[in-house]
């Protein structure tokens, strides 16, 4: 499986903005990264899983929306798999554009339907040892 | 018929598997695979609803028509991000 949109290595966000058109005018950046809490628990580290084949074809999916709602944003986007420790990038998106209205539409859009598209799951670990599953269904983050 | 089951997340700890074959008849919707599933797993059987389920990595619904050598998931509550 060729991998475009994800990534078991650290997210380099220089190299993803090098693959934009940057003299467009527009830079519009999101980096998503592990925080220290959820819900009141602590969080020590967090195991990021995906259908890796299904996710590579929703994020491609999701890229030509965009392409389609925002025809003057270019967008690439990068989301890492594996474990994760607090304050590693878990996902970047970097919108360009000749104005700045639509890169920041298009990099919002993009992160938040990547969240209710891609089927990546993430395990949070806590102090004592113990882990469990991030449910959405249950914790909607309600896009903050 | 015979499909390839695949688990993730929360739903791979239940199973205890990653994935498997399965056998099932001739024209089973992926709602009947669901069901079977439900009578053996107590955390599916929980469920009120089907969860997302893809067939060959698509999302589809739960009407869908399996084919012999299908991939299908069953997809717990997405968190990417």
């Amino acid at each position: 499986m060729s991998l475009t949109y994800l990534t078991a290595d650290p997210i380099d966000v220089a190299s993803l903005i090098a693959e934009t058109r940057p003299s467009d005018g527009a830079l519009c950046l999101f980096v998503g990264v592990v925080r220290n809490e959820n819900a009141g628990r602590e969080t020590t580290a967090i195991e990021y899983q995906a259908y890796g084949s299904m996710a590579e074809l929703e994020m491609a999916k999701l890229a030509e929306a965009l392409t389609r709602d925002f025809p003057q944003v270019q967008v690439r986007m990068r989301h890492r798999i594996g474990r994760l420790a607090v304050g590693d990038a878990s996902v970047a998106i970097a919108a360009v554009s000749p104005h700045r209205s639509e890169a920041f539409a298009a990099c919002r859009a993009a992160i938040d339907r990547l969240k209710t598209t891609v089927p990546i799951w993430k395990k949070e670990f806590h102090p004592d040892g113990s882990s469990d599953w991030v449910d959405t269904s249950r914790r909607p983050d309600q896009g903050r | 018929m015979r499909v390839r089951l695949l688990h993730f997340a929360s739903f791979r700890d239940a199973v205890g598997r990653e994935e498997e074959l399965r056998d099932f008849p001739e024209g089973s919707r992926v709602e009947e695979l669901w069901a079977a599933l439900a009578r053996e797993v107590p955390l599916f059987a929980r469920f009120a609803a089907m969860p997302p389920a893809a067939v060959n990595r698509e999302y589809v619904p739960a009407g869908t028509v399996l084919r012999d050598g299908d991939e299908v998931a069953f997809l717990p509550p997405v968190a990417g991000g």
